[in-house]
């Protein structure tokens, strides 16, 4: 019997390390450890043994069915792993084909420099506000202190379809509605995007162009808060390190009023065409508030201040995105819009 | 404005160089366009041709020697004028001429050229500044040129000069004066005392000449009489110095009312006395009034027009041009001289409309009447000098101006809260001194006495600007306004639509509002009254739009024209119309889309009718009108659409939009249209978005397939169903339309699939076949549906 159990374990030994797939080796557990296995087979004939061979025969045999048992299992555990094996070769893919996605459009340029103005300027308290386009001359200029045969009207030659209504000129239009609505009630801090028309086209000017103005009335507000205003406005749109230059100007509205340059962002101020050889790129008007504007719009001059500040959307779109023609924004080549279709690149905030 | 600096330093000694002058005033806040010399040339030399032979192989060119002091050149010249003795500007190899022009030694038919011989044109004049001498050759230079010699300064034309784009309130620097006043601010010096010494002969002139004034837009008139002119050409520095300011010499008596001009900032007017038929009077136009002005152009005048007259007709249109008849020529003797200020307002009007000119221009801007004094003595001082001619004594003179300087008073403290900085006191003092302003000043304040030419400065704003303007804005530190802080609103909502449509894989545009008449009636069967520019630019843009829908229309031809086929494009602008006398503008959002659709996972589909009505649906359950929204026909589509493939969409029984296919007369391509009227939309409230329970019971799925009449909607047949169910559905679904000859003719067969969720029990089979019966006999009853065999 002893020789029977050890030929049942060579057996099975050679038949385990022969076997080649899981349903063999199962074939092979049932062969020898099945309810009619050889070794099942062994132990109920045991009955006929002695009482002295019955315990060495059948702790032998437990021996051998747990040998055979680790070796089925040693055996099939090597059996999974190739048939994984196997299998992960059989699915290899090409992972450069293109992935398949889910596209988003794009923004047009001129609103995305909109957004940026407003997140930049809700972030310090301002409220962004609208007016009408369809303006009526008594707000686009006559509030603005630019009554009728006012020849700064010249520098703004403009589409009026009555006598009275006009499509507005400039987003200033909107600081009388600011202050008639507000009357000295609570400081005003706004900002107003928009779009403006001028009869003017060619290459460098559309007869329809975007414009944002600002508007701050207080208690002693100063061009100081101004100049310290338009300094974080133009470095946060066009480059931290850019110089601003404020040359005294003139606008109706304003008095003092100032024209901003900022230094070439192009090539740094030593002088190119972008620039025009002077190193410096106008970029915004700005002034205190003229006390004719405050008086005739609800404030009184005496104890409020404030200064107004505009500049051209399509300019800073063009300047941030290197477009060379203004046409391209009014065009709207599909080609042209779908290259604004991510998100704007962003300096990372350190401590 | 052109400023010559040779001219202005007869008035202020400086001693800077063009470029950084020229940037000082900028940083004052005088703009500049150009600053260089008036002849940019280098490596000019004066010379004399010794020999001129003719070039043997050319029948135009010469051949000439030319003496240039320190040797003899070879010159090749083809101009007709050249010859032996001839003084002569020479280029020599190595010049560079206007233009970027460079000479070099050369060799021209075989002869050898080491230099050019030039013209005034060659140096850089524009011709409209050429004698006709000059126009037909080589500059001719006067006999006692020295040889060797710079010809640039002999001629006098050494002179630097700035354009000026000056801001419309400063009328007083379109003067040399005024420059001078302006140049001596920055650099601290005083302005010298202009000449206007001269004899006065005779009788006085009141004693047999009047002027006569009519009108109230006339606030000075000064007439003088200077006789016996001799007419000729003008010395070279007045006419150097009024083509250095762009303007052409004629002869010394014109040229001198122009230097005057130039000069004091007031325009003059020389009359030939002897074609005068009476006094001057000053009047308004009658209307259909003619005249002929100087440039010979018969004007057609209203009677908004002021004209100077001479008893017997308009001899000149005042503060713009004068009239032909009376105009100084070649043999006139005697000259009657006008200094006289205008309405700005009514110049502005008449030159707007007939020439704009350089004396226009300054009676626009306002003038100082001290200087109309000035300008008619100085008239008279260079007549004597530069036109023999004899000045008759006294002055006819009107006047009703106001000539005292204009005091205005300010405190320190005023400066330094509108400045945002503490300007100190003696510093503010220096700022008015140095800009020729008198001042008397307390501790607290200043009184400046600001003289007439500034009109630009009228209240205490103002003398801050000059303050900040003079002291310096870069001496101010910039800060930020200390106020109460709070949180800064803007309306979230308009972005968050483009974003959703951005998601949806639109791209935005921009279009412009203006449209042509047309358009702007388009996408609407609403009777609008299209608002029509008064002067459009032109007439394809000559309408604001109603609809946005045209503008995107445009931007697909425009897009198909370039063979870009996919186009999903939106925007949201602004449409305008007035109703009941009253204007209005309205956000709109308006979507086209056709070619391709890029539907995600890189699938497109051609765009359909379904794809759009997708794209309001997605945008309206994202703003929270999931189940409140229906696409209705009515009877009335807009003609621009397809009949039979556009509907209303509505909200709650109110129509906020329309969609559609395009109409096939309008293209042939396959173009779906949208447009919702956002400001409608947005007024109505939404529910606030909160959570529901999700239920704890299972939810049961059932598919139904029913057959109904073709006409029948798949809009109604859904609204019956959730009528039908109630709360019990909570997902519907169509997944099927099938038409086919085994259901019957005019058949259509629709398959749903529907949830239904239990909130407080699980469904048994029983309560969900009734559930499902209802339906069926709902459908059945309502609409004549039947379940599909």
């Amino acid at each position: 019997m002893k020789d029977q159990i050890n030929k049942a374990k060579e057996n099975s030994t050679k038949e385990i390390e022969r076997c080649k797939s899981l349903k063999e080796l199962n074939d092979i557990r049932v062969k020898y450890l099945g309810k009619k296995g050889e070794l099942t087979i062994i132990l109920r004939g045991m009955g006929a043994l002695s009482e002295e061979e019955r315990p060495v025969i059948g702790s032998l045999v437990n021996e051998v069915k747990e040998e055979i048992e680790k070796l089925i299992q040693e055996k099939a555990e090597q059996l999974e792993q190739e048939q994984l094996n196997e299998k992960l070769k059989s699915e290899v893919i090409d992972v450069t084909l293109p992935g398949k996605k889910v596209k988003r459009g794009s923004k047009h340029p001129v609103n995305r420099i909109i957004e940026e103005l407003e997140d930049l300027f809700v972030s310090m308290g301002y409220d962004v506000v609208s007016g009408p386009e369809l303006e009526t001359d008594e707000y686009c200029f006559e509030r603005l202190n630019l009554p009728k045969g006012h020849p700064a009207r010249d520098m703004q030659d403009s589409f009026y379809i009555t006598s009275e209504y006009l499509l507005r000129t400039q987003t200033s239009a909107v600081q009388a509605r600011a202050m008639m609505a507000n009357k000295e009630k609570t400081p005003i801090r706004i900002v107003c995007p928009g779009k403006t028309y001028r009869r003017d086209d060619d290459a460098t000017h559309s007869h329809q162009f975007g414009q944002i103005e600002g508007l701050v009335i207080d208690k002693n507000i100063s061009l100081a808060d101004l100049k310290g205003t338009l300094e974080i406005f133009v470095r946060k749109m066009l480059g931290d390190n850019l110089k601003l230059r404020f040359r005294p100007s003139y606008f109706p509205f304003t008095e003092p009023s100032y024209e901003v340059d900022v230094s070439c962002f192009k090539c740094g101020g030593k002088g190119c065409n972008l620039c025009k050889q002077t190193g410096w790129i106008e970029i915004l008007g700005a002034g205190i508030v003229h006390p004719n504007v405050l008086k005739m719009n609800g404030y009184d001059p005496e104890k409020y201040s404030g200064f107004a500040f505009g500049t051209g959307l399509d300019r800073l779109a063009m300047f941030k995105y290197g477009i060379t023609d203004i046409r391209l924004l009014y065009t709207n080549d599909v080609r042209f819009l779908k290259q604004f279709d991510r998100k704007d690149e962003e300096n990372e905030i350190k401590y | 404005m052109k400023l010559s600096t040779n001219f202005v330093k007869d008035y202020i000694d400086i001693d800077v160089d063009v470029k950084t002058l020229a940037e000082d005033m900028t940083r004052i806040g005088n703009e500049y366009e150009e600053a260089g010399k008036l002849i940019n040339a280098t490596n000019l030399i004066i010379g004399e041709v010794l020999e001129c032979t003719e070039h043997p192989d050319s029948d135009h060119l010469h051949v000439c020697k030319v003496d240039i002091g320190k040797e003899i050149l070879n010159i090749v010249c083809g101009a007709p004028n050249v010859r032996k003795g001839l003084k002569v500007v020479v280029s020599q190899v190595g010049a560079e001429l206007p233009g970027h022009k460079v000479i070099k030694k050369g060799t021209i038919r075989g002869i050898d050229s080491e230099g050019m011989l030039c013209s005034m044109e060659e140096l850089g004049l524009e011709s409209k500044f050429l004698t006709a001498k000059d126009k037909d050759g080589i500059h001719e230079l006067s006999a006692d040129a020295p040889v060797g010699g710079d010809p640039i300064r002999f001629m006098g034309m050494d002179d630097e000069v700035i354009d000026f784009e000056l801001t419309a309130n400063r009328g007083d620097l379109l003067s040399i004066l005024g420059m001078a006043y302006e140049i001596g601010a920055i650099y601290d010096k005083k302005v010298k005392d202009i000449d206007l010494s001269h004899k006065e002969n005779g009788e006085d002139i009141n004693k047999s000449f009047k002027v006569n004034i009519h009108t109230d837009n006339c606030g000075i008139f000064l007439a003088k009489r200077v006789e016996n002119v001799t007419i000729k050409e003008s010395p070279e520095f007045i006419k150097n110095r009024l083509i250095a300011s762009g303007i052409r010499p004629i002869n010394n008596v014109v040229d001198i009312s122009n230097y005057v001009m130039l000069e004091t900032g007031q325009p003059l007017h020389f009359y030939d006395s002897d074609s005068l038929k009476g006094c001057l009077e000053v009047r308004m136009a009658k209307q259909g009034e003619k005249l002929t002005t100087l440039d010979n152009i018969e004007r057609q005048l209203t009677d908004e027009d002021i004209v100077i007259s001479d008893g017997e007709r308009a001899i000149g249109l005042a503060g713009v041009m004068g009239g032909l008849d009376t105009e100084i020529e070649n043999t006139t003797k005697n000259v009657i001289i006008e200094s006289a200020i205008f309405d700005p307002i009514k110049v502005r009007a008449t030159s707007k409309k007939i020439l704009r000119s350089e004396a226009s221009l300054r009676f626009e801007k306002g003038l100082d009447p001290n200087r109309t004094y000035m300008a008619i003595e100085r008239a008279c001082n260079l007549l004597e000098k530069y036109a023999d001619g004899t000045v008759i004594t006294g002055t006819v003179i009107y006047d009703k101006t106001e000539k005292a300087d204009k005091v205005i008073e300010v405190t320190f403290e005023n400066i330094n809260r509108i400045l945002g900085i503490e300007v100190p006191k003696q510093e503010v003092e220096n700022v008015f001194r140095k800009l020729g302003f008198t001042y008397k000043s307390t501790n607290d304040s200043i009184s400046v006495s600001v003289p007439r030419r500034r009109l630009d400065i009228s209240i205490k704003e103002d003398l801050i600007e000059e303050v900040g303007r003079i002291y310096g804005v870069d001496n101010i530190q910039g800060r930020l306004p200390v106020i109460p802080v709070k949180p800064g609103n803007y309306n979230r909502t308009m972005r968050n639509i483009r974003d959703k449509m951005i998601a949806l894989g639109l791209n935005e545009t921009l279009s412009y509002i203006l449209v042509n008449d047309k358009e702007a009636k388009q996408y609407t069967t609403e009777d609008v009254e299209a608002l029509r520019l008064l002067d459009p630019m032109t007439e394809e843009r000559n309408t604001l739009r109603y609809s946005v829908i045209p503008s995107l229309f445009k931007i697909y031809e425009y897009n198909n024209a370039h063979n870009v086929k996919d186009v999903s494009i939106f925007e949201i602008g602004k449409g305008f119309h007035k109703k009941d006398e009253v204007y209005s503008e309205e956000n709109k959002l308006a979507c086209l889309m056709t070619g391709e659709y890029y539907l995600g996972l890189n699938n497109t589909a051609k765009v359909d009718f379904y794809i759009t009505k997708g794209i309001v649906e997605e945008l309206l359950e994202y703003l929270g009108f999931a189940g409140r929204y229906k696409f209705i026909v009515t009877d009335d589509m807009p003609k621009e659409l397809h009949p039979g493939q556009s509907a209303r969409i509505s909200i709650n029984n109110d129509f906020v939009g329309i969609i559609g296919k395009v109409h096939p007369i309008k293209t042939k391509d396959d173009v779906f249209v949208f447009e919702i009227n956002l400001d409608k939309l947005l007024s109505k409230p939404v529910e606030k978005m909160k959570y529901k329970e999700i239920s704890k019971y299972p939810t049961v799925n059932k598919d139904l397939a029913i057959v109904v009449n073709k006409e029948v909607r798949a809009q109604d047949i859904e609204a019956v169903i959730r009528k039908s169910v109630g709360a019990l559905l909570s997902n519907i679904k169509l997944f099927d339309v099938y038409k086919g000859a085994n259901i019957g003719e005019n058949k259509v067969s629709m398959a749903y699939s529907l949830s239904l969720t239990p909130k407080d029990k699980t469904l048994t089979e029983e309560e969900i076949n009734a559930t499902l019966e209802k339906i069926i006999k709902d459908l059945n009853k309502k609409l004549g549906a039947e379940l599909r065999k």
